[in-house]
């Protein structure tokens, strides 16, 4: 491809928050900000900016992208918003890349907002909209029951125990204990208090799912020739890859995600990789509920249909993990303010390859990380790849 | 450079901070009224639906009868106009028991959401609609179901023309 390589150079984020005293311009404010500083830039030296957020709805904001644009840094400059759902974040992945890499612009800068807080009484509510107006919504669906449809299918398919799954949500909670922006980071939680936990809609307890929230995040992207001059640890956009499924989400395999597998192909293809259980070493799979990291590692083809609960189990996911999954602490332990939520696990991988990430920081000095997405009505899949390796 | 940062921005609000007026906020309720045309293949559907049949759609390029009708084959990308009566009866894909409304408030008697697999249709192509009829702890993936219609006279042409899904058999 003729492409220039793309490096992140740069990342900041807010606290994620059930409800935030800023607005959400403040909000991208404070993320792009820091991002800035971090690599001793200013916005004089930004060329484009790419903003992702979910829907409209949350905010009673119509055209978020132009509303959220100062906040991001975007006045008097060229900004394009990009809107995949849920999948958003990592699709800021490609979004930046091409931008940089299609030789339009040397410095971007990628902005993830969103506050959920602001739809009364509770955020759930703005998302019936997602379901078919004419042959579901009469139904009087609820965001939830898409995920526990999905869930017991594959719990019922694979033979997996909700005991299986819980272990997901009791290690990204716990590795969420060490991040300084979390919200639900609870070093001491076990199983029995997942399973003990408010049943909403069977098999999904409270403790199965992400919380609503408020959050930024930001990142630095930047072109080669340029991205070295920025700093001497440039981390390479090795791999990007998406994919969306049909939204007849009823006439689809529940139990495997293959859309996913389809993004993560497109990606191990740019990036190179053809073994990605050996080449992949950190994975920040989209966990807005426990099962979904299990189903999401299996369609990214790092764990075998099914057996996914079983590298849980055996402490290969952990953080000192042989592939440790969600070190950030994930949407289930730092929050899920959604698209912010997506480039979060971006920027967890840009922190935890340049060793930087603290107490949170993986052994054995990683060189590749995979970030993953999906979302809208479950038909999205959106990955990005990063190493510290500049591609060939 | 999460470790170089001592404090991140992002002040935590509670609703007691809201409802105390300690922090101003403004309170609105947008108004958002539509009318949805049903469109080619789901306008066929609903008929259907208030004469107390499911139809399915066929695409023979393709060897796949599906439901719910689509007015094209997403697959082929060829016209798909031949509908074909399904029986109304089929088997539980999957189904969840839902304590909470769509505007999360909590209910003492489950919903029993439940992705349908109609017969006569290929597989995977289920449908969304609800169980009923059945005990919580009777329920199965697997379980074989039938259509429970509205009264002619009370079917409107809606999805809800269908009230619930109930098993075969009693179980």
């Amino acid at each position: 491809m003729s492409m220039r390589r793309v490096a992140v150079v740069g990342a900041g984020m807010t606290r994620f928050v059930r409800r935030a005293m800023e607005t959400p311009k403040e909000l991208a404010w404070h993320a792009a900000r820091m991002a800035l500083d971090s690599c001793g830039l200013t916005l004089k030296d930004v060329g484009g900016v790419c903003i992702g957020s979910a829907p409209d709805a949350f905010d009673g904001v119509h055209m978020k992208g132009e509303y959220l644009s100062d906040g991001s840094g975007a006045w008097g400059k060229p900004v394009m918003r990009s809107f995949v759902g849920g999948g958003t974040g990592v699709f800021l992945g490609p979004h930046g890349w091409y931008h940089a890499a299609s030789g339009l612009f040397d410095v971007v800068l990628v902005v993830a907002e969103e506050k959920m807080s602001s739809f009364y009484p509770h955020a759930q509510a703005a998302f019936v909209t997602i379901f078919d107006h004419t042959t579901e919504r009469p139904l009087k669906p609820n965001l939830l029951w898409i995920f526990a449809l999905e869930m017991n299918r594959y719990m019922q398919t694979y033979g997996i125990s909700k005991r299986d799954i819980a272990q997901v949500a009791v290690k990204n909670k716990r590795n969420a204990a060490d991040h300084p922006c979390a919200m639900l980071g609870e070093a001491n939680i076990t199983i029995e208090d997942v399973l003990n936990s408010e049943v909403l809609a069977w098999p999904v307890q409270r403790l199965d799912v992400s919380p609503v929230s408020d959050g930024a995040v930001a990142i630095v992207m930047a072109a080669e020739g340029v991205a070295e001059r920025i700093t001497d640890r440039p981390v390479w956009v090795q791999g990007v890859g998406w994919n969306l499924d049909t939204a007849y989400w009823t006439n689809r395999d529940l139990a495997y995600p293959a859309y996913v597998e389809r993004a993560a192909r497109m990606a191990y293809d740019m990036a190179g990789v053809r073994e990605p259980r050996k080449e992949i070493h950190i994975v920040e799979p989209y966990d807005p509920f426990d099962y979904k990291e299990l189903h999401h590692l299996e369609g990214l083809l790092l764990a075998d249909r099914g057996k996914a609960p079983e590298l849980t189990a055996q402490g290969v996911t952990a953080r000192e993990g042989a592939m440790p999954v969600c070190p950030s602490g994930g949407l289930l332990g730092v929050g899920n303010p959604i698209t912010a939520a997506g480039l979060m696990k971006v920027a967890e991988l840009f922190w935890q390859l340049r060793g930087e990430a603290g107490a949170r920081q993986v052994p054995g000095k990683p060189e590749r990380g995979l970030a993953q997405a999906w979302g809208d009505l479950m038909q999205v899949g959106t990955v990005t790849i990063l190493g510290t390796q500049r591609p060939a | 450079m999460t470790q170089r940062i001592a404090s991140y921005p992002g002040t935590a609000l509670s609703e007691e901070d809201i409802e105390r007026g300690r922090v101003l906020s403004i309170h609105d309720r947008l108004r958002a009224d539509y009318a949805w045309d049903a469109g080619l293949a789901i306008g066929r559907y609903l008929d259907g639906l208030k004469a107390g049949q499911i139809l399915g759609v066929r695409c023979e390029r393709c060897d796949r009868t599906v439901v719910p009708p689509r007015a094209f084959c997403e697959q082929c990308f060829a016209p798909m106009d031949a509908f074909v009566p399904l029986a109304g009866v089929g088997t539980v894909n999957t189904f969840s028991l839902c304590y909470v409304t769509w505007d999360v408030k909590r209910i003492a008697e489950p919903l029993i959401p439940s992705v349908i697999d109609l017969d006569g249709t290929s597989p995977p192509a289920g449908i969304m609609h609800l169980l009923g009829g059945v005990a919580t702890d009777r329920v199965r993936i697997g379980m074989r179901v039938r259509a429970v219609w509205k009264p002619a006279r009370a079917r409107e042409g809606a999805i809800t023309d269908i009230r619930y899904f109930k098993p075969l058999r009693r179980g």
